[in-house]
């Protein structure tokens, strides 16, 4: 019964469980919180993380390669895509509330029991996946899971962004801890697809919001023929 | 002497649990600006009330007179499975953690039967509230000793508390933080002070605890008070004994954890005093979202 006690959690795991933590924490405040600024500092907040985190998993071999990475990602999604977000929710003149389909409590358990799937999953993926760290599969999991649910959960376009980014980070961490070797032109491209995404949506929602006088993808029911 | 030891965590409460009450008292008065009331005005509300006789109105029967009795036969019994930091409770076997929460209920349950048997609408709207936060911060405390209990290896609160070493909160800095934050809020929550509910108003439309005891007098009364800053101490000691861990012999950890609980007294004024009582409709939100923070220390942890 001293599982929780397994080895001798110094440096490194214990830099990963901190990372973890603040995470699967970042995700809860995006979950609960009901303003929709609060929302891209949080996002701003988890991009720094998990930008980070390719320094953080090969300390032995830290190289160019991480570096370039890593800044590539906390340059993005910590400053660029908040920045346009930002500046987005600045522009269009709508309230600055999330206008959840699903309520703020209703989310935060969604958010519990979400993270007891993706242990459940990452316990379930785990053989296949001997040297990844399971504290970094289970909060990817728990990323994309939360990610999906923002889109579907939340009335305002500009959410949905937000859900998408969380969903990317997901994929981005799950990327980093499964696939060894990825070519850094694979990676940087990722990235430049997420950025040209984030710039596209962000043009459409201009257009939603000169259209409709406001945000909530509702109004595009007014579309059909 | 280690039997005679293990009696020091119940009598520390009976003895200093009202004292709590006083430092909050004084250090809120202290930051308002004023000289406030003194430390050891608590015992003197107690002694008052204990002198007067106790009125009953007509309409109420056998259940209002037996709330106070059984709330504070629950807190009071509760004492002997909580252990003060490292110092174990005269008490302690595998489970007595659910015990912890389930004398808490009942404690409630006394106190919410006792209030709706007055008929008055007013206390019902109090029981009512009480229960509707009570519904969230019961599974918010077993989700922390949950937490507690995976990270110390152990399913008796003493063994727990022993197990909380400086080693142990270096290994699992993150998890045990948010164990203690959830702790925290429930010390909040469960005592109905400044965020959830004001103690200090006594006849307005927001108030919980106080709305529910309004009918009370003399030795019930003094009963209900006294229970009170037992229940605080208690839920305290709970958070004081994971944040404080200086375990050993018990002169070691017995200055120790009370110094901790003179620090949670300031720590608990000081919130009192910056922060405002929430909107009703917020503290639901406030307290699963302390719950979430022990839900996500106990995967962390089974993981």
């Amino acid at each position: 019964m001293t599982g929780g006690m397994t080895g001798a959690m110094t440096g490194l795991p214990a830099l990963l469980n901190a990372v973890q933590v603040v995470g699967l924490l970042s995700c809860f405040a995006l979950l609960g919180t009901s303003r929709i600024g609060a929302c891209i500092r949080w996002l701003s907040f988890q991009g720094v993380v998990f930008g980070l985190v390719p320094l953080i998993l090969h300390d032995d071999g830290l190289g160019a390669r991480e570096a370039l990475l890593a800044a590539a990602n906390v340059a993005l999604k910590g400053v660029v895509f908040p920045m346009l977000l930002l500046r987005i929710r600045a522009r269009a003149d709508f309230s600055r509330e999330v206008d959840p389909f699903v309520g703020y409590i209703a989310s935060i358990l969604f958010g519990v029991v979400a993270l007891g799937l993706s242990v459940w999953l990452a316990l379930a993926m785990k053989p296949a996946l001997a040297r990844a760290s399971f504290a970094l599969l289970e909060t990817s999991i728990f990323l994309i899971l939360v990610g999906l649910f923002l889109i579907v959960g939340r009335k305002k376009a500009l959410m949905q962004v937000v859900g998408y980014l969380v969903l990317e980070n997901g994929i981005f961490l799950f990327g980093l801890i499964t696939v060894e070797g990825t070519p850094l032109l694979v990676e940087l491209g990722v990235l430049l697809d997420a950025f040209v995404g984030v710039f596209v949506m962000g043009i459409a929602i201009f257009h939603i919001n000169r259209e409709f006088g406001s945000m909530d993808v509702d109004r595009l029911t007014a579309l059909r023929g | 002497m280690a039997a005679a030891a293990s009696l020091l965590p119940p009598l520390c409460a009976l003895l200093l649990a009202p004292l709590l009450v006083g430092v909050i008292n004084r250090t809120k008065a202290i930051i308002a600006g004023r000289r406030g009331p003194p430390l050891l005005q608590p015992y003197r509300d107690v002694h008052k009330a204990l002198r007067r006789g106790a009125v009953y109105g007509d309409v109420t029967s056998w259940v209002f007179a037996a709330g106070p009795v059984i709330n504070l036969a629950c807190v009071v019994s509760v004492l002997f499975v909580m252990p003060l930091g490292g110092i174990t409770a005269p008490v302690a076997f595998t489970g007595d953690l659910v015990v912890l929460v389930g004398l808490l209920a009942l404690g409630r349950f006394a106190t919410v039967l006792a209030a709706l048997d007055t008929g008055s609408s007013f206390e019902g709207m109090g029981a009512s509230r009480e229960v509707h936060f009570a519904v969230l911060a019961e599974p918010a405390l077993l989700l922390a000793l949950a937490a507690l209990a995976r990270t110390g290896g152990a399913m008796s609160l003493s063994a727990i508390y022993a197990a909380l070493t400086p080693a142990l909160w270096l290994a699992l800095l993150p998890n045990l933080a948010l164990v203690a934050m959830t702790l925290l809020v429930l010390e909040l929550v469960e005592n109905s002070r400044i965020p959830i509910d004001d103690p200090t108003t006594h006849l307005e439309l927001t108030m919980i605890h106080e709305v529910m005891v309004l009918d009370h007098s003399g030795p019930d009364f003094a009963f209900i008070q006294y229970g009170a800053a037992v229940k605080l101490w208690l839920i305290g000691s709970l958070l004081v004994g994971l944040v404080v861990p200086v375990r050993g012999a018990w002169w070691l950890c017995l200055p120790a954890m009370l110094a901790g609980m003179a620090a949670l007294g300031l720590v608990i004024g000081m919130i009192e005093s910056a922060m405002a009582r929430y909107r009703l409709i917020k503290v639901p939100q406030f307290i699963v979202g302390a719950a979430t923070l022990s839900a996500v220390a106990l995967i962390g942890a089974l993981a």
